[in-house]
């Protein structure tokens, strides 16, 4: 296989806060070959989307990234300094966040904005410039794009405006693009629409992509491989007909039996007890042992990343094999 | 047949937004301008049996939420009227109609919006059932804990504010206030939309548990098909102010019949759908300022004939205990329908 688009290895992120330090991002391993979609999965706080700030370098204080590297093509970005930094973000990584309203600038109409963004890292003519905006407008399948250019974001909807900032990831053809749950606002027609031109654009153009969300039903059709996130840390990655048919973890068998639709009507929830841990009081050892059917003494240590099945990570004492192996609890 | 526990006739409800004093000139002028109506809610009919979940499923601005105030007494109609128990509310005594009103309770979206953050547990919870005679002061104490057991949150927490909690948490508070009056009907408007999907988990369970040992009826509003799926006996599917599909649960997921609700059940993500290629219906939902004349959803559906845009198709029985509003269900449509059924 030709070199990855995107290697991280134990990425530590932390956020050193008057309380104590926030580890939000502790120990996270993945690898991205070119044209893939990984879907990161995570409840709030489990340090997914500082996953992807860490990645595009937008890190804000108190915020730090302290361990680990990411390879960008076998180029280092932690520690990269801001100039090399701003010339991949936006052209060769690109970032779609969660509320477009917020990421679009208000007071700029769409076609300068679009512009801005081809001109701050290449040299083309402001006409050139337009047609491509044009052009990558009517890509992410916005009707009547030249009319679209000329608006300010407040005249168009949250689904429209969710494809402009998608149009603005692709706008450079990046390699990467990290999307932040892009679709938690929208309507289900209108997400459906959303996840349809990702899913053809990434096909098209060979781009891998992360896609942070909260909610496996969601990469379950979208993406080839899946990583779930709890406290920091990834606890289980595969892909993801393995990672939903067959968890090792016992947090994503825990999260897959809280999805509604994986149940019977009228049954209760197989839910996980209790809640998602306070970041800065973390039990010692596994994270999810408080909320955990297996937990035991062993979990008081902290487990590493073991591969118990081919191409299966999973970090657990006790993995759920298809087989119990020795040692496991019954 | 039994009584409906709740039902509403032909409930409408118009938010007019008025003209400003430069409009009006305008208007004095000769100009072409008018106060701007929205709406929300238009002509809507559904009963809800005792011990029935209803759940109301629809895209943002459908007036899923507008409808779900209404019956929740919250709102007023502009037309149309709300029973409870076979009686209009507001025709009753006093005493009756607050009776009534306090049956009727509702849990909101937002836990951290919903709560005030300067009571106390012990006050959001207590301080209605106080006002309003259920129990005496010196009895408070008890019975907040008692409902506080109830819900899932343990007691001595009590003297503690919102802030203090943890998302889940709060709404278990908000559910906490709705059952201290002893309400009969809870209308639970995408009461967990806002949660973690574990914690979801844990509140539908929640809610399925209440109903069990309170006998308790819902009017279930949620825009995910998967949690309705789950908790709801009927559904009811709503597009721009109109119930377009009311059916059993098994019977709408087996055989959706308008095209509305096929296209929702097509999208919603599922577990057990693996790289599948997503194929949207196209459009958004207009404006509910200026919507499409006739079927409000013809310029997005796949099946649009010359009729749908010029008459509004009725919500007419196409098997017991079923309605949908598509005009291929209507004589004229038959013959469509069978060919569509055989493709």
């Amino acid at each position: 296989m030709s070199t990855p688009t995107l290697e991280v290895a134990g990425l530590q992120t932390h956020f050193f806060t008057r309380d104590g330090t926030l580890k939000a991002v502790d120990g996270v391993d993945f690898t991205l070959g070119p044209g893939e979609v990984l879907g990161l999965v995570g409840e709030s706080g489990s340090g997914k989307s500082v996953t992807g700030f860490s990645i595009i370098g937008l890190v804000d204080p108190p915020g730090r990234i302290v361990g680990g590297s990411i390879l960008y093509r076998g180029q280092e970005l932690v520690g990269a300094n801001e100039e090399s930094l701003r010339g991949l973000r936006g052209n060769r990584i690109a970032m779609i966040f969660q509320d477009p309203m917020m990421t679009l600038n208000p007071v700029l109409r769409v076609d300068t904005q679009m512009i801005e963004a081809i001109q701050a890292h290449r040299r083309m003519s402001t006409k050139e410039a337009r047609a491509k905006a044009r052009d990558t407008l009517d890509m992410v399948g916005i009707p009547s794009p030249d009319e679209r250019l000329r608006n300010y974001p407040h005249q168009l909807s949250g689904g429209m405006r969710q494809r402009v900032a998608i149009a603005i990831a692709f706008l450079n053809e990046p390699d990467l693009i990290i999307a932040d749950e892009p679709t938690t606002a929208l309507d289900v027609t209108i997400q459906a629409q959303i996840i349809h031109e990702a899913q053809n654009l990434c096909r098209r153009t060979g781009t891998a992509m992360i896609w942070i969300t909260h909610d496996l039903a969601v990469v379950a059709g979208l993406a080839d491989r899946i990583a779930v996130m709890y406290a920091g840390r990834i606890v289980e990655q595969g892909g993801t007909d393995d990672v939903i048919d067959r968890p090792l973890h016992p947090y994503t068998a825990g999260l897959l039996g809280s999805v509604p639709s994986a149940n019977k009507r009228g049954v209760p929830l197989r839910q996980i007890p209790g809640m998602t841990p306070n970041l800065m009081k973390l039990p010692a050892g596994c994270a999810f042992r408080t909320r955990c059917a297996y937990g035991d003494g062993a979990c008081a240590t902290m487990p590493e990343v073991t591969q118990p099945l081919t191409d299966r990570a999973c970090r657990c004492h006790h993995p759920l094999l298809p087989i119990p192996a020795a040692g496991a609890p019954a | 047949m039994t009584h409906a526990l709740i039902e509403t006739r032909g409930v409408s409800k118009r938010f007019v937004k008025r003209l400003d004093t430069a409009g009006r000139i305008a208007r004095g002028l000769g100009a072409d301008i008018d106060d701007e109506t929205v709406h929300a809610v238009d002509q809507v009919s559904l009963s809800v049996k005792k011990g029935e979940v209803l759940g109301l499923v629809g895209e943002s601005g459908c007036g899923k939420s507008t409808l779900g105030r209404m019956v929740a007494g919250i709102l007023p109609p502009s037309d149309g009227e709300i029973l409870f128990e076979g009686n209009t509310v507001g025709s009753l005594s006093a005493r009756e109609n607050q009776a009534a009103t306090l049956a009727v309770q509702m849990i909101f979206q937002d836990p951290f919006a919903s709560l005030n953050p300067r009571m106390r547990v012990e006050d959001i919870v207590g301080e209605a059932p106080q006002v309003h005679g259920l129990v005496k002061r010196q009895e408070v104490g008890d019975y907040v804990d008692d409902i506080l057991l109830k819900v899932g949150l343990d007691p001595s927490v009590k003297r503690r504010y919102p802030h203090q909690f943890s998302g889940g948490q709060r709404q278990r508070i908000g559910i906490a206030r709705a059952l201290a009056v002893r309400p009969r009907f809870l209308v639970c408007d995408e009461s967990i939309a806002a949660l973690d999907v574990s914690i979801q988990a844990q509140v539908i369970n929640l809610f399925m548990q209440l109903r069990e040992d309170l006998d308790l009826t819902y009017l279930f509003i949620s825009h995910d098909l998967s949690v309705v799926e789950h908790i709801s006996d009927r559904i009811a599917i709503m597009y721009l102010g109109r119930i377009v599909e009311m059916a059993p649960t098994d019977a709408l997921f087996e055989a959706p019949n308008h095209p509305y609700t096929k296209a929702l059940l097509d999208e919603v993500p599922r577990l057990d759908q693996r790289k599948r290629d997503f194929a949207p219906i196209k459009g958004e939902i207009p404006s509910p300022l200026d919507p499409p004349s006739g079927c409000h959803f013809h310029p997005r559906c796949p099946h649009v004939g010359p009729r749908c845009s010029a008459e509004q198709p009725v919500l007419a029985e196409i098997s017991p205990g079923r309605i949908s509003a598509c005009h291929r269900n209507t004589q004229e449509g038959v013959g469509r329908v069978a060919s569509l059924a055989a493709t």
